[in-house]
């Protein structure tokens, strides 16, 4: 194992607060799918320590230029660096937990 | 029933498509030619297709569909762009003269710039591309944009792994565009055997436009083709077009159609003798001329002069010249009396001196369009267009020069191309220019007694009584005279030849008149001595008339008396009275 990986599951492992940012547009159903499976995800890895921002493009499209938003639902990893986008209603919770990096070792 | 409705829509198309009202509404690009092409620009409120391979121009093809719409259609604009950032977009097209952070602040344009490639994306689940229709239709809210510029949308297809999605997304987009009533222009890049990498021209089917990039020669010339365009004529040719000092521009090849007008006006050649060979007063105006001839038979000369007299009646001349410098020129014509440097410090003449290998074939046709255009010459002359065929190949040049001599047809100039043919065959360029030009004439020299002299002809004048004569072509310090040559039984004589047979004519003349002089001395002697012997002839006759009428009184009195003397012998005799006697005798007896 090497020493970024090592850096990387004491990170995981520490209590430092995920900060994770959801683009949607609206109420769609996409949109409330990809929250609720979000936070279900969040709840079950992620327990006590993340926030989830939830941005509507609808109500403000300029906020999708932050993160170069073209697809929704969107979820944008901000904190732990590096930024990392996982697209569509987060269905499939292996996807995501790869996406987001966790349990899976490595930034 | 079925029939009569098919009859009824049957009806409306070909009132459609015979009407050019019932055309479609368009947005004029503003780009020039592109507007000519299409008939009147892009399908308004739908959206273009323009694809072609790397470097083609299809950026800024949509940059200056945009640009044009604001500056010069008050129609503000959105450029989407996926490949080059905001600041790159904007220096690129600065250079071409294009403000785009004025309109940027000015509240006319977005530039919007996705990145979409940037970082890997994971995709769980089933997702849309809202985030870009929300994010493009800001833009258009924006700045009340009317004109959409999406380049190079097949980015997607790289950032996104489900491409049914962004498939199916793409079809959404371009459906929304024709909602949202905005003229959209979205390039593509071009694919193996398909016009786009991902094919979706599919999606955009009201109008397709092709570019090309192809090197022949080592020349690169870009060329555009209007694919497709429903519910509208258009141009189906390949147009060459360019990207010059002033963004692009399309050059139509027969657009301008045969259908300018024709004016009746005569402009002087500047050689008086050329005047009155041409008819009367010269070439038309807005004619087309050409003056072929091999080297050094002042070709240049005559495309001065002409420039000359057109300076001199207060008209512009605009001068290509692609042999020699304007200096050169002006010294060069000095020498022969036309004075050009006053015409030039009168703002009335301008050089355009370039080696034609600087400029391509198209540029060079851009060139002189541009510097008509803004200095809109009564007289345009090239010299020579035979230099233009070490750029292009013939064909080229002379779909180049046909162009060329309709565009400058169309705006009335009266145009001069000198070429140069080498030895008596016409030239290469000149088989292919002889059919466009009206007036062709031909400078030659001919060689004798030890001499070269020039002569020139008309070879055609279309529309003109023109002389079939040839004149003898002089270069005076007092510019171009034209004098008649002699011809006579030793062919046609020029120079010292023609100089010597005008003095032999000369002597003849006199030595001629003496001749007459005789003879008529001749005559009036001959007249004396024949009335001298008719006088004599006369009085010979008289004589003998006199004698005759004397003899005839003679015989008279000479038979009487015979008569007397018998009567009297008879008397004298007494006897027989009875003896016969002639006539009267024996009457005078009984």
């Amino acid at each position: 194992m090497t020493r970024a990986n090592e850096a990387w599951l004491s990170l995981v492992e520490s209590d430092e607060v995920w900060s994770l940012r959801l683009y949607v547009a609206g109420q769609s159903p996409k949109s409330l799918q990809a929250f609720s499976n979000l936070t279900t995800l969040c709840e079950e890895h992620l327990t006590g320590r993340y926030e989830i921002e939830v941005i509507d493009l609808v109500e403000d499209p300029a906020m999708a230029e932050h993160d170069d938003v073209l697809a929704i639902p969107t979820l944008v990893r901000r904190i732990p660096a590096p930024p990392r986008k996982i697209i569509g209603d987060l269905s499939d919770t292996d996807r995501v937990l790869h996406g987001l990096r966790i349990g899976t070792g490595g930034p | 029933m079925a029939f009569s409705q098919a009859g009824a829509a049957y009806q409306m198309v070909t009132n459609g498509s015979s009407d050019s009202v019932a055309e479609i509404p368009k947005a004029p690009t503003g780009i020039g030619g592109l507007d000519q092409v299409t008939g009147g620009g892009l399908p308004r409120g739908r959206p273009t297709l323009v694809c072609g391979p790397a470097g083609c121009g299809k950026t800024l093809l949509a940059m200056e569909f945009i640009i044009r719409g604001i500056t010069e259609y008050e129609e503000p604009g959105v450029f989407l762009a996926f490949e080059e950032s905001a600041p790159d977009l904007i220096a690129n097209v600065a250079s071409l003269g294009f403000d785009l952070a004025k309109a940027q602040a000015d509240g006319k344009l977005v530039i919007d710039h996705i990145d979409a490639l940037s970082g890997e994306i994971e995709e769980s689940g089933d997702w849309d591309l809202e985030g870009l229709f929300l994010r493009l239709g800001a833009a258009i809210d924006r700045v009340g944009a009317k004109r959409v510029a999406i380049d190079t949308i097949e980015t997607l297809f790289g950032a996104f792994s489900n491409a049914t999605i962004v498939r199916s997304e793409l079809r959404r987009l371009f459906a929304w565009l024709k909602d949202r009533g905005v003229t959209a222009v979205i390039t593509g890049e071009r694919g193996e055997g398909t016009l786009t990498r991902f094919g979706i021209e599919e999606y955009v089917s009201d109008c397709v436009i092709v570019l090309d990039h192809r090197v022949t020669a080592q020349a690169s010339t870009r060329r555009l083709r209007i694919l497709k365009y429903r519910g509208s004529h258009h141009g189906t040719n390949e147009y060459p077009f360019l990207i010059g000092e002033t963004g692009v521009s399309v050059l139509p090849i027969t657009t301008f159609g045969l259908s300018h007008n024709v004016s009746e006006e005569r402009m002087s050649t500047g050689v008086s003798r050329l005047d009155s060979m041409l008819g009367e007063g010269g070439f038309y105006r807005g004619s087309t001329v050409l003056v072929n001839g091999t080297s050094g038979t002042g070709k240049s000369t005559l495309a001065a002069q002409f420039c000359d007299a057109t300076c001199r009646g207060g008209e512009r001349a605009m001068y290509f010249a692609f042999e020699e410098s304007e200096a050169e020129i002006v010294r060069n014509m000095r020498s022969v009396g036309i004075d050009l440097q006053q015409w030039v410090d009168a703002g009335l003449l301008k050089f355009r001196c370039l080696r034609p290998s600087l400029l391509g074939l198209e540029a060079h046709l851009f060139d002189v369009q541009k510097f008509v255009s803004d200095f809109e010459p009564a007289v345009v002359v090239k010299d020579p267009v035979s230099d233009l065929l070490r750029i292009g190949t013939e064909a080229d040049v002379s779909a180049m020069l046909t162009r060329q001599v309709d565009f400058l047809k169309a705006r009335g100039v009266t145009t001069l191309f000198t070429s140069l043919t080498a030895g008596t065959q016409p030239g290469r360029a000149d088989q292919q220019l002889s059919s466009l030009v009206d007036t062709c004439l031909l400078v030659k020299t001919l060689e004798g007694n030890g001499e070269l002299n020039r002569v020139l002809y008309v070879l055609k004048a279309r529309g003109m009584a023109h002389s079939n004569q040839i004149r003898e072509f002089l270069l005076t310090d007092h510019g171009i005279e034209l004098a008649d040559v002699y011809v006579g039984p030793q062919g046609v004589l020029t120079g010292s030849a023609r100089q010597a047979q005008e003095a032999l004519e000369v002597s003849d003349g006199q030595a001629r008149a003496q001749d007459l002089e005789q003879r008529r001395v001749n005559l009036e002697r001959r007249r004396e001595s024949v009335e001298a012997q008719t006088a004599a002839l006369w009085r010979e006759f008289e004589d003998e008339a006199d004698a005759v009428g004397r003899s005839l009184s003679h015989g008279n009195t000479g038979a009487e008396h015979v008569a007397g003397q018998r009567a009297e012998q008879g008397r004298l005799r007494q006897a027989d009275a009875a003896e016969p006697s002639p006539a009267g005798a024996a009457v005078g007896v009984s």
